[in-house]
């Protein structure tokens, strides 16, 4: 890069483009690309475990982003690596193997994580979630039978809730559980489940009792269950370091002590999981604008076309600030919904879903604005930022369809108490 | 030997941000820059931290000189497992002309000070790129060194240094008390757990005054100028052997 000196002089003189010396003078008063520096506003601490989770996903995860995608691995050992250093309970109590840590605390770590392989942090995140809901709605039992193995990532988890006939309206999920003796016997298939046929613990939600959302309970299925098999390894856009399949469940007998918590608390269990699943997913996408966006730089301030780096180009300039500014809002709104959960306010709810509806989009479009900067090369497999758009185009559909988290929110500003 | 192990810790600027020069050219931009522990002090951390692992050494103390920022960098020592910090302030113009030399006597009054069997370096800071710190404090203290240690190993009252030198691998032994610096396969640093980062909140740092330890700050050198390397030019093409020779002696070069 050109020494600065002889750019002042020049533009006293009027003959240098003015645009590319404001650039370098933000450059190098500011501190590189500092206004959307994660770290901002975060404690000492915080910024201790982002730097661990950003050093992580630098050293072990980028590198091999690209063959997990395109050889569809599941990075066991990786994420075993990520286990010790407690990553696989991080909002878990500590007195079952997990980190203990605050839900700002998690949405900083899986921020950072997702710069590094955003489908496989998504399913860390998943797993955490699965780890949580067993944590906190479980007996002592429960805990200590699956908590610690779960936390350490010996075994591996998965949340089933999605059927064929129940997407958006989970509640009228169809999957019986009849209790015979101290057994539940159940039948019924779940459909799109991140880990399916490679985790070993699964979080079921069935049908116990009657219609609707109170006739749902909350089972714990371990793999090698009779009766427990899985559809074909489904073929996706983008998340291809975890697998997808159908769950199934054909007279699969499950041990009355594996229900969490009481009968027709299941689907109570399976939102307040989600809430949190919710603030992960959005802090996913996070990941994946903020790399997203560090590239889209790097691209403008390298590639020439009419004789000048795209740099110089205002357009690109208004478009890359727009894009900072949504990720920086994106961020601080994750943030926010995360301390709200933490706290259990009574917004909690509401902000978690606006969090994902808000974030989910608007890091997408940042991601697709970041490919669109890179012109042909943003379509070819060897640049990533292709695959952080395919891999966070889900975060809009999972979790809670965008168009639900937009019912949560509507019913919150519409109830007539 | 079971004693106590001086860490040192540099914070440099971290080593992926592209460097630039002030447009007064006294130094670099540091301000707004991304620091962070310099790569070798984070792998000597580490071999102190191995050495008390395997019960060798019983306490790992983590040294920083520095202004306040420099607590971040003994935090992150603090999390891979050392048990406590000594951050020796140092700030403004007495920071900026802050060098091995004034760095070796605080080392040095530190060791007496701690009483400690062993000083572990990083064989240089990727800022200054010295490698004249671990030298000067061994000096200062009369105590044997062994640098660019690639393999330490304490066997009773002496260590085994395998040292990384031109002509390929050295191994000496030293007696204790003494000073090793860390070459790049001495080790590969951890990452800090995440509850290890949070014991390290409730481990103590202590704050001490280089007057405290009696040290001059004054610095024997003064930096002039500070430029980026020459921009790279265009080469040239040349027909024959002679031509070439000729613009080599042209240009000075033989």
């Amino acid at each position: 890069m050109a020494a600065l000196g002889p750019l002042s002089r020049l533009a006293g003189l009027g003959c240098i483009n003015r645009s590319r010396l404001m650039l370098n003078r933000v450059l190098q008063k500011r501190g590189i690309a500092s206004c959307i520096d994660p770290s901002h506003g975060l404690t000492d601490e915080q910024k201790e475990f982002q730097k661990v989770a950003f050093d992580f996903a630098a050293n072990e995860m980028a590198p091999n982003m690209a063959e997990w995608d395109q050889k569809e691995i599941f990075p066991v050992e990786t994420m075993r690596k990520a286990a010790q250093l407690g990553f696989g309970g991080i909002y878990v109590r500590p007195d079952v193997g997990g980190s203990g840590l605050s839900r700002l605390d998690t949405s900083i770590i899986f921020e950072a994580l997702s710069t590094g392989c955003v489908s496989t942090t998504a399913y860390i995140s998943i797993h955490n979630m699965c780890a949580w809901m067993i944590d906190t709605f479980g007996n002592t039992n429960q805990r200590e039978k699956y908590c610690p193995d779960l936390c350490s990532m010996e075994r591996f988890a998965s949340y089933c809730l999605t059927e064929p006939g129940s997407g958006s309206d989970a509640a009228s999920l169809l999957t019986s559980a009849q209790q015979k003796g101290d057994h539940y016997v159940l039948n019924g298939s779940k459909a799109f489940i991140s880990g399916g046929g490679d985790t070993d613990v699964y979080v079921v939600m069935c049908r116990t009792g009657g219609k609707g959302s109170k006739g749902i309970s909350c089972l714990v299925v371990e793999k090698g269950t009779p009766g427990l098999s899985f559809g074909k390894k489904e073929k996706k856009v983008g998340w291809n370091s975890q697998p997808t399949r159908a769950v199934i469940f054909e007279d699969c007998a499950v041990p009355v002590t594996n229900r969490l918590g009481e009968e027709g608390q299941g689907f109570s269990i399976a939102m307040k999981g989600l809430n949190g699943g919710r603030i992960n997913i959005a802090s996913c996408s996070l990941g994946a604008a903020h790399a997203s966006v560090l590239l889209a730089r790097d691209h403008l301030l390298v590639r020439k076309q009419f004789g000048e780096t795209l740099a110089n180009s205002q357009f690109l300039q208004f478009k890359l600030a727009e894009m900072a500014t949504k990720l920086v809002a994106a961020r601080l709104l994750v943030r926010e919904a995360a301390t709200a959960l933490q706290e259990n306010r009574p917004d909690a709810v509401s902000i978690c879903s606006m969090a994902k509806l808000f974030v989910t989009d608007e890091c997408f479009n940042v991601c697709n604005q970041a490919l669109q900067m890179h012109g042909g090369y943003g379509y070819l497999k060897d640049y990533a930022v292709q695959q952080f758009v395919r891999d966070i185009r889900v975060h809009q559909i999972l979790e809670g369809t965008n168009e639900v988290m937009r019912m949560i929110i509507s019913r919150n500003l519409l109830t007539e108490l | 030997m079971s004693g106590r192990v001086l860490v040192g810790v540099k914070r440099v600027i971290d080593y992926a941000v592209k460097i630039r020069v002030k447009p007064d050219h006294t130094g670099v931009v540091t301000d707004g820059v991304k620091h962070s522990m310099n790569p070798f002090c984070e792998i000597a951390v580490e071999e102190a931290v191995k050495l008390k692992e395997k019960k060798l050494i019983k306490e790992v103390v983590a040294v920083s000189c520095g202004p306040q920022q420099s607590q971040e960098t003994i935090r992150t020592a603090l999390a891979m497992g050392a048990d406590r910090g000594i951050h020796v302030e140092v700030s403004g113009k007495d920071y900026d002309s802050l060098g091995p030399l004034q760095v070796s006597k605080i080392l040095a009054a530190l060791a007496k000070k701690e009483e400690a069997q062993l000083i572990i370096l990083g064989k240089q800071a990727i800022d200054d790129d010295c490698n004249q710190t671990g030298q000067m404090t061994a000096a200062l203290l009369d105590w044997p060194q062994g640098t660019f240690a690639s393999e330490v190993s304490l066997e009773a009252e002496k260590i085994k240094v395998v040292r990384e030198i031109d002509g390929g691998l050295e191994t000496i032994k030293i007696n204790t008390p003494a000073v090793l610096t860390a070459d790049l396969r001495l080790n590969t640093p951890r990452y800090a757990t995440l509850p290890n980062i949070m014991k390290a909140k409730k481990k103590k740092i202590a704050n001490v005054k280089p007057a405290d330890l009696g040290v001059d700050l004054t610095s024997r050198l003064e930096v002039l100028r500070v430029d980026e390397p020459p921009q790279r030019e265009a080469g040239v093409k040349v027909e024959t052997v002679e031509d070439l020779v000729a613009k080599l002696k042209d240009t000075g070069k033989i």
